[in-house]
């Protein structure tokens, strides 16, 4: 079975007396240890899909099935708590906190699992050393490139070993080279960690370091770009 | 609620208040807001607490007065001087180096121009002998010396002398056909005393022509416990028609409706500037969820629970909360206290003079009061913060 099986997904916003369609009735199978990118127009929904899937979203109707278990419908107090165990969330600007350190912010999740202090420091060095960022432990975001943001974005998403990586544009905003080795990051995780990471891109040179690629077209998913 | 709630807690409180200091201009709004309404409400309760002061809490509550029966005032009261004698045979009353510490007083009432408006004041001029201060306990001479038995001399109360004109050390006032001569100053504590004028109880008996009649007796008692006894043993003596209060009581009487008045005022202002002041607050602690959005969106979806971001809002606005309420305490204390101020004491119908008193208690009303404005200025933003649409949030820059 598919670690994650969306059915009939509908998403709509009213805007005014207008209801925008943005996801309709879409279907969709992600297995175990997939690398799937996800394409498409500005505004098609690729966000909204992303958020759904990692329960920072309600569908307007349809089911998202994750690990087994049905997320559409859970109360949010669970939600969250289920967010924290299960997926770690990627995001094209980092969101990291600018006050602390490198190392604290990766820390952040672990406060959730009533691991001991010295557990959680060997766990957050391992996630660092990970991305290869051992030696900016004590480093502020604000004394780190691009690159390290998301490097220490990364880990913060995998500390907690989530099975499910989200990642909305991590390369969006930088350059090809740091681009990259995000890129090879993500990779390792999915081949040698077993994550399944859902990336969504507008790079097609990205794209191409998927496993696939499913593009979103007015609400629904097909595996060609826009005809 | 579990063991990792408190971390949670405290991470996103943390982190909230580290960045308190980025967002000090908003943050001022409720600061100030908050610092300007105790600052006020502290100032006008400290009027309130000074006039107690002086009235009564400086009273020794060993010092019993003995007034006519029915008397209000020591105005209307009046004894002969058998009566008198009759008094001072109690055996309650302490005894001193020279004898049974208990004073014949006589009270009359002069005009003063005070030294800000030149308007003339009622203020007391008492005549005693000198064992009127070791009655009281408090009373000693601050400048000069005290008046010489059968002089036209006076002395006269430091707040007396600060408020009223002439009556420093070595002046001269005359009231009526008499001319007296001030030769020292009394301090007493801050209580009544320092707002009277004494003078020789013969001299003034003499002046205003009352032959041996005096006004109230005053009595120290060798124990505070042995009121009652006291008290019991001049009413049910049949030589007398008295009545028995504590000294302390007796000021209290007078300061109640004044004081329930200003009290009343002070609530009531700080209630109605307290709205002001929480308005602030709530708009102060929007900017701050609103600058937060986007911190607020990771850490709910990294998995924090919303309650924690709640609290992180409460705590950051009983923070401004606290803040405010102890720099306006602050304020009220290096503004107010000891500031000395003259008021008509309605019931002796003369000017008493006391000092703001900023007391501890007062501090402490004051900055709980701020946490209040504070609690309330954030609850509002606090339940904003905590349903904020996490997708939403994400997408503000
Ligand atoms: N809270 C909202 N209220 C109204 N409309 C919304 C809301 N959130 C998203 N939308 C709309 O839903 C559509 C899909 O948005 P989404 O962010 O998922 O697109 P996207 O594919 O991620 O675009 P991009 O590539 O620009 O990031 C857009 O038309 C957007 O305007
Ligand atoms: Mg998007």
């Amino acid at each position: 079975m598919a670690l994650v099986e969306v059915k009939k997904l509908s998403k709509e916003y009213k805007r005014g007396v207008e209801t925008v369609h943005v996801l309709r009735d879409l279907d969709a199978a992600i297995p175990e240890g997939d690398f799937l990118a996800l394409m498409g127009p500005s505004g098609s929904g690729k966000s909204t899909l992303l958020n759904l899937i990692g329960g920072i979203d309600k569908p307007s109707s349809g089911t998202i099935d994750v690990g087994g278990q049905r997320i559409d419908n859970m109360p949010e107090r669970k939600l969250t708590q289920w967010r924290a165990q299960h997926v770690g969330f990627v995001f094209q600007l980092y969101h990291l906190m600018p006050m602390l350190t490198a190392a604290r912010n990766v820390e952040l999740p672990l406060l959730l699992t009533g691991l001991s202090r010295s557990e959680r420091k060997q766990r957050v060095a391992a996630a660092l050393a990970l991305v290869g960022l051992s030696d900016r432990a004590g480093h502020k975001p604000k004394e780190l490139s691009g690159g390290q943001e998301q490097r220490v974005g990364i880990a913060r998403a995998i500390v907690s070993d989530p099975s499910l990586l989200l990642c909305d544009e991590p390369t969006g905003d930088l350059d090809r080279k740091a681009g990259d080795e995000i890129l090879d990051l993500l990779d390792g995780l999915n081949k040698e960690h077993n994550k399944t990471v859902v990336m969504v891109t507008h790079d097609p040179h990205a794209a191409a370091r998927a496993k696939r690629t499913l593009y979103l077209n007015d609400g629904l998913l097909g595996t060609e770009p826009e005809a | 609620m579990n063991f990792t709630w408190f971390s949670q807690v405290a991470a996103v409180t943390g982190v909230s208040l580290r960045e308190l200091p980025s967002r000090w201009v908003s943050s001022a709004v409720a600061v100030f807001g908050i610092a300007g309404v105790v600052m006020v409400m502290v100032g006008i309760l400290s009027m309130a607490a000074g006039f107690r002061a002086a009235l009564s809490e400086t009273s020794d509550p060993r010092v019993a007065m003995v007034l006519r029966a029915s008397s209000t005032s020591e105005l209307d009261s009046g004894f002969s001087r058998e009566d008198t004698l009759v008094i001072a045979e109690s055996e309650l009353i302490a005894r001193g180096e020279d004898g049974s510490l208990i004073s014949s007083e006589l009270y009359v009432v002069v005009d003063v121009a005070r030294k800000s408006t030149g308007t003339s004041s009622n203020v007391p001029l008492r005549g005693v002998k000198p064992v009127a201060m070791d009655v009281r306990g408090n009373v000693r001479i601050a400048e000069g010396r005290m008046f010489s038995p059968g002089l036209n001399e006076i002395v006269v109360g430091s707040g007396a002398r600060n408020l009223f004109a002439g009556l420093d050390v070595g002046s001269t006032v005359t009231w009526g056909t008499n001319t007296w001569t001030v030769v020292g100053i009394i301090e007493a504590g801050g209580g009544v005393p320092e707002s009277e004028i004494w003078a020789d109880l013969h001299s003034l008996q003499s002046a205003y022509r009352r032959g041996s009649s005096v006004q109230t007796v005053r009595a120290r008692l060798a124990s505070e416990d042995d009121f009652q006894s006291f008290k019991d043993s001049l009413t049910g003596d049949p030589r007398l028609n008295v009545s028995v209060i504590r000294e302390r009581d007796f000021y209290a009487d007078q300061s109640r409706l004044i004081n329930g008045l200003i009290t009343g005022v002070g609530y009531f202002v700080a209630v109605l500037m307290g709205l002001g002041a929480i308005f602030g607050a709530v708009n102060t602690m929007y900017t701050a969820v609103a600058s937060r959005m986007r911190e607020i969106a990771t850490w709910r979806a990294l998995g924090f629970k919303s309650s924690a971001v709640f609290i992180s809002v409460m705590t950051e606005a009983l923070t401004l909360g606290l803040i405010g309420g102890l720099v306006g305490a602050l304020i009220a204390y290096v503004v107010f206290n000891g500031f000395q101020v003259a008021t008509m004491n309605w019931t002796s119908f003369s000017q008493l003079t006391f000092a703001f008193a900023v007391t501890p208690g007062l501090i402490k009303s004051g900055v709980l009061y701020a946490l209040l404005m504070g609690l309330i200025g954030g609850l509002l933003p606090g339940l904003r913060a905590a349903r904020l649409p996490i997708t939403v949030a994400l997408r503000e820059l």
